[in-house]
């Protein structure tokens, strides 16, 4: 094509084109899944044919399509929407601290989330709406911590010390977590099933409030992708290229409470997505963030959604928590990721 | 009237000046007045035992450090009036040790220098495609333009990095130790790199550890000891026993490379009488 066949130009790019377009379609293929799917009584057959009436113009105000349209529709939104937020934050945070293990489950930000939400709860709060700002403050507070703590002198350079900070943080948080539970009657009813994570029983109005923090992230996200990416070189080294480190990993901490807390406030702490997409998108596509945070987004929702409904059929007629499972999915790459030779260099 | 041709002075043809420089971490000063003028399109090689501030001033003039006082300008412009990508357009720096995430090509890499002549409106362009090229093309990596960094020898891996720098198309570069950790062969492959840039009318300054390698591949020479300059000038006119001595301690007979000119060190060992550089302190 007319004199491009340069050297320089991305060559595995259009490779990355391919992936991002087939784990869209993956993701379409899931939340079809996530409608058909249910622990309760309507079956995929039902909800097929139910949803096939519904497209072509004719709804009715059965059962199955109160199911679908109330319970499942939102559950099928709230999972693509955290499970893209959870995987963006992940390789934003990997990226910041050079560290493939920087997860916020594991370093404690999801962690001050549910610890501010539980708080809020005991102290009164009701409304779900107020519950995303709670849980937002929360996890920038536990992020910050756990990165001061990571500069520590010589912490920074140890990828398992970060974390080990961050589990120290979030055992901490997860114990005083627990102990407003112990006092609290209320809360503890309220709290439980959401402490492990679920996307049971949300309504619309709950994705709604999502939207704006998920939004404000996306737009800093864009806006720091390139320096970010250069900051994969070193802090020296993004300097010289006429970035500014401090600033980028000022905005990359508040995406990340943005990101985290809006997931956090919906479906409770759920770890190791945040682990696991970005090392599926940096298998696929390399080192460079700016390829793997467009990956993350549809890996993310695979991931969360489809952990969702594998956890809405195997103990039918109950649910299991969705922590449960994506624990059980992440806990291998996890090992997986500190066996390999990249961890001290990401 | 015939005026007898005198060579301007080195401070008006420096791109590249500090003036009055003082630099300490915490209370412990590391450059203390420190007057520099590097001449412009010759390599200039910082030398001097541990410790004697030449990292710190590299990292200054790249505005890595904050002066406590003086000041440092480029093309005589104070360069904190510079912004951030502005600097990054005129002065380009490697720093000592660098590291790549693990699958980073030699073409990924070079087109990260890139980054500071791109911004929302100028994204990357057919311009930018041609610079990249011909800094793979400088740095001799065109064959190995999508081999991953961790797959090359030492002396390829830091052609790279410098080929990102080149296409940063800044005037000035800055190179901090760019040969440690590379053996002789290695070495010499960096070192010829950095005479054709400064043939090619690049002003390179860098730090070195090798006073042998900076008499060979350098044009001017600046000894630093103690956080000062201890002496300055072509290494044919400053290197002496007395110079080498008062940097390393170390006594050594000295010849001429009839090839090039440059000053060779022989026989060098350890000063008997002499308090060895940095004693004095504790």
């Amino acid at each position: 094509m007319n004199g491009r066949p340069r050297i320089a130009a991305g060559a595995p790019q259009r490779r990355v084109r391919l992936w991002f377009a087939l784990l869209c379609a993956a993701t379409l293929l899931v939340c079809v899944a996530s409608l058909l799917f249910g622990a309760g009584a309507i079956g995929p057959l039902d909800s097929l044919d139910t949803l096939i009436r519904a497209l072509s113009g004719h709804t009715s105000d059965d059962n199955a399509w109160f199911t679908i349209e109330s319970l499942r529709a939102p559950r099928t939104a709230i999972g693509v929407l955290v499970g893209a937020a959870l995987a963006v934050a992940g390789a934003l945070l990997q990226a910041v601290t050079r560290n493939p293990l920087a997860e916020p489950g594991l370093l404690g930000v999801s962690g001050g989330a549910t610890f501010a939400v539980a708080i809020a709860i005991a102290l009164g709060a009701d409304a779900a709406s107020l519950r995303v700002p709670v849980a937002q403050f929360g996890a920038l507070a536990g992020c910050v911590a756990v990165l001061a703590a990571s500069r520590v002198r010589g912490a920074g350079d140890d990828p398992v010390r970060l974390v080990l900070a961050g589990a120290v943080l979030s055992g901490l948080l997860y114990a005083l977590t627990s102990l407003i539970l112990l006092f609290d009657e209320r809360t503890a009813d309220e709290i439980r099933f959401w402490v492990v994570g679920s996307f049971a029983g949300r309504r619309p109005d709950d994705v709604i409030a999502l939207l704006p923090g998920l939004a404000v992230a996306a737009v800093v996200v864009v806006g720091i992708a390139r320096p970010l990416a250069a900051l994969a070189l070193g802090e020296h080294v993004a300097s010289g290229l006429g970035h500014r480190p401090r600033l980028v990993r000022l905005l990359v901490v508040l995406a990340v409470a943005l990101l985290v807390g809006s997931a956090t406030a919906i479906a409770g702490p759920i770890a190791f997505i945040g682990l696991v997409a970005p090392f599926v998108a940096r298998g696929l596509a390399g080192p460079d963030v700016r390829t793997t945070l467009w990956l993350c987004l549809p890996i993310g929702a695979v991931l969360t959604l489809g952990a969702d409904v594998v956890s809405r059929l195997v103990v039918r007629p109950s649910e299991l928590p969705l922590g449960v499972l994506t624990a059980l999915i992440g806990a291998p790459v996890l090992v997986a990721v500190v066996r390999s030779r990249r961890l001290p260099t990401l | 009237m015939t005026v007898p041709f005198e060579a301007p002075p080195l401070s008006l043809t420096s791109p590249l000046q500090a003036e009055k420089l003082c630099v300490s971490y915490g209370r412990r000063p590391v450059l203390s007045e420190l007057d520099i003028a590097f001449p412009r399109e010759q390599v200039t090689a910082i030398v001097g035992p541990n410790g004697c501030g030449k990292s710190t001033l590299l990292s200054a003039l790249a505005r890595l450090h904050t002066p406590q006082a003086g000041r440092i300008t480029l093309e005589r412009r104070d360069i904190r009036s510079y912004g951030a990508r502005e600097l990054a357009r005129a002065l380009a720096l490697l720093p000592q040790n660098v590291t790549a995430p693990e699958g980073l090509t030699a073409a990924e890499l070079i087109r990260f220098g890139r980054q500071p002549h791109q911004s929302w409106l100028r994204q990357w362009s057919a311009e930018d495609a041609a610079v990249v090229d011909a800094a793979l093309a400088a740095a001799d990596l065109q064959a190995l333009a999508h081999r991953p960094l961790e797959a090359m020898s030492g002396g390829q891996r830091q052609r790279a990095w410098i080929a990102m720098a080149i296409a940063q198309q800044t005037p000035v570069l800055l190179l901090d130790e760019p040969t440690t950790a590379l053996d002789l062969g290695h070495a010499i492959e960096v070192f010829e790199l950095v005479r054709d840039l400064a043939a090619e009318g690049k002003t390179v300054v860098m730090v070195l550890h090798d006073l042998g390698n900076a008499c060979r591949y350098a044009d001017h020479l600046v000894a630093m000891r103690d956080g000062r300059v201890v002496a300055a000038g072509p290494p044919s006119e400053i290197v002496s026993r007395e110079l080498v001595r008062e940097l390393y301690g170390v006594d050594c007979t000295l010849v001429t490379d009839t090839d090039t000119g440059a000053p060779l060190l022989a026989n060098v060992r350890r000063a008997r009488d002499i308090a060895a550089p940095g004693s004095s302190i504790s």
